[in-house]
């Protein structure tokens, strides 16, 4: 089960499929176009509308997609390794409740809608939404789903209201609020997908650490693993990726959950592979969901968020189902 | 009193009901004072018994709205009480556990496909509700039945019946979807006389249902065994009660879309108010009732002069107390 090379050739086969998905989102939508269009757009740019529309409008989208779905299921990785609750996620701890809702704050407060300052609103949503569920919910894995719905929905009846009393200032945020690669580009991506590439290699140094405290936090404090320390900078990064995906995407559920779910079983025991794998799938889990999300309403735009809580859904019941009655 | 609650009533359960109506009533009726302008209680009064030159304002546009709340607050009540019984679980309620936006479902796809009537409508919201019931409990028993299992099952069967609710407003004409954005945020808005009148029939059916196996109802959440050695069939009488309080929410879901988290907290709100050991019906129903009419002068009230849906209140309010409830819980430990 534990072979190397059983999870070498998985991340073989998972990295063949974010192939696949990256193509067949800069391939289908709107207008199809054929798989070898799109790869002379690339080889042989002639700035045919074919062209125009594989590099202007579905490469940016796709990037975000891949920024999104990597930052998202990583975040959910890591919040289920450090709570060791298998039913932990950013979306469902409401995180990105929180995030959002700082968002759409912001701007109702300040007009604040330069990136930098929508960023940061984020992560300081992010964080405080994860310290009042944290206080609230303690240390049982269901008292901490029902804090985090339970937070979602003061903070989405909230920023409803905001955005129905202010609707000028949030018609932008029509797809946002449902969370959405739609209409995102024009947006610049370079801060956003820095701040992501950063948080990804912030996880990567919290690999072996947080190996050390999968046998314990004492075994890892014999082992001279700062654990408190840890845990902080775990909480942090978690949050920040959260953030991020959430301030250029708006509130994504479920695929924090799904990815590493999917592949617990292959990587059990080893952090490194589980976020590897993370990397690969959540990127997958997103472009494949946004094509489809392309395919249900062929005239216009269904959030991607909407495709992601369909599939997540049975994914929650089927881990609620394996992990028994999971009482407080 | 004793066969309507199932449980003895003590005096302080028929002060608490008293004092939650007498403050339901006062509510209701500073809501029927408001308007473009506010009205004096004077006028109120005179424009309620029928003299006075704002009996129109009062009678026709004004009290429907109120009495809406005040009647489907207390059916969610009823349906909330019901269900947290049959889960043994405060959190067991239909707004938790994707009953409230299945019906949606139902009212959504009746009123696209068939551009229904209020009866198809219903009906349509009930089917779908009971359907929704029937696969949170079948994938919810798998190896004896678990209360925390079954929440947190209804809670992702509750978010993909909210995907596909959204997919299907967003799917639906421009204009048809900015009215079911009010609707399915949960509204009382613009209601009038001939849109309640089927459904307060229903929901007075119901409650007349409910009263009839409050009894029974009780003995059951003591436990299944306790249950069973005191004669009571367990099965058909479970299919009765998940009808009826599916029936109840569905109703009004129907009529003014999902509005959440009333049925979650006036049956634990009324409980405690009255100290009642179980989850009792009638203070349940009565705190709804309550909750809802107060949401509504708010929804009404915070932005004037436009009014909010009244469901964005409930969410709100009614997620606060979630997380009250939770902080409680974890004191006390």
């Amino acid at each position: 089960m534990s072979d190397p090379g059983r999870r070498f050739s998985g991340l073989l086969l998972a990295l063949a499929a974010a192939l696949v998905a990256a193509a067949a989102s800069l391939a289908v939508g709107t207008r199809t176009v054929p798989l070898d269009e799109v790869v002379r757009a690339f080889t042989d740019y002639a700035a045919t509308d074919d062209h125009i529309v594989v590099r202007d409008l579905r490469l940016p989208r796709m990037w975000l997609g891949i920024a999104v779905g990597a930052a998202l299921a990583v975040s959910g990785a890591l919040v289920q390794t450090l709570t060791r609750n298998p039913l932990a996620e950013p979306g469902i701890l409401g995180v990105t409740a929180g995030a959002s809702f700082a968002i759409l704050l912001a701007t109702a407060l300040w007009q604040a809608d330069a990136q930098a300052a929508q960023l940061v609103a984020a992560a300081v949503g992010a964080l405080a939404a994860t310290a009042v569920v944290y206080a609230v919910g303690g240390s049982s894995p269901l008292r901490l789903v029902l804090a985090g719905v339970a937070l979602s929905a003061v903070l989405g009846g909230l920023g409803l209201g905001i955005r129905l009393a202010l609707p000028d200032v949030f018609d932008d945020y029509r797809f946002w609020s449902v969370g959405s690669l739609a209409g995102r580009d024009q947006v610049p991506l370079e801060l956003p997908l820095l701040v992501i590439a950063v948080g990804l290699a912030a996880a990567l140094l919290l690999v072996p650490p947080l190996d050390a405290m999968l046998l314990g936090d004492e075994v890892a404090h014999t082992q001279g693993t700062r654990v408190a320390r840890t845990r902080t900078i775990t909480l942090v990064v978690l949050t920040v990726l959260a953030a991020a995906a959430t301030a250029i995407a708006g509130p994504i559920l479920f695929v924090g959950l799904i990815v590493p779910h999917l592949v617990r079983r292959l990587t059990a025991g080893s952090v490194g592979w589980l976020l590897a794998y993370c990397v690969v799938l959540g990127p997958v889990l997103i472009l494949v969901s946004d094509v489809v999300a392309r395919l249900l309403l062929p005239t216009g735009e269904v959030p991607v968020a909407v495709v992601t809580a369909f599939v997540g859904g049975p994914v929650l019941i089927w881990v609620v189902r394996r992990y028994g009655a999971v009482d407080p | 009193m004793r066969s309507v609650l199932g449980q003895p009533g003590g005096p302080r359960l028929v002060v608490g009901c008293v004092g939650i109506v007498v403050t339901g009533l006062l509510v209701a009726f500073v809501t029927l004072m408001h308007g473009a302008t506010w009205s004096t209680p004077g006028e109120t009064l005179a424009g309620l018994l029928g003299h006075g030159e704002q009996t129109f304002v009062i009678t026709r546009w004004r009290a429907p709205q109120v009495s809406a709340a005040l009647v489907f607050g207390a059916a969610l009540g009823l349906s909330g009480a019901v269900f947290q019984n049959l889960t043994r679980n405060p959190l067991g309620s239909p707004d938790i556990i994707g009953l409230e936006a299945s019906a949606f479902t139902g009212a959504l796809v009746v009123t696209a496909c068939l551009s229904g009537t209020a009866a198809q409508v219903a009906t349509g919201s009930v089917v779908a509700g009971l359907a929704a019931a029937v696969v949170v409990y079948a994938l919810a028993r798998k190896g004896g039945f678990s209360g925390m299992r079954l929440v947190v099952i209804g809670i992702a069967v509750n978010a993909m019946v909210t995907a596909t609710n959204q997919w299907l407003v967003i799917r639906a004409d421009l204009e048809v979807a900015m009215a079911t954005t009010a609707w399915s945020a949960g509204s009382l808005n613009g209601t009038d006389w001939h849109d309640v009148r089927l459904p307060f029939a229903l929901i007075a059916a119901l409650a007349v249902g409910l009263a009839l196996s409050a009894r029974t109802m009780h003995q059951a959440a003591l436990g299944d065994d306790l249950a069973t050695t005191s004669g009571v069939r367990l099965g058909p009488h479970r299919l009765a009660l998940v009808v009826l309080g599916v029936g109840c929410t569905a109703t009004v879901t129907a009529v003014a879309g999902p509005i959440s988290f009333v049925a979650l907290a006036a049956p634990q709100i009324g409980r405690r108010i009255t100290g009642s050991a179980g989850v009792p019906l009638l203070p349940a129903a009565l705190t709804g009732a309550l909750l809802l009419a107060a949401s509504d002068l708010l929804a009404q009230t915070l932005t004037r002069p436009v009014p909010l849906p009244v469901g964005m209140i409930t969410t709100a309010v009614g997620g606060a107390y979630l997380i009250w409830l939770l902080v409680m819980e974890v004191r006390k430990r």
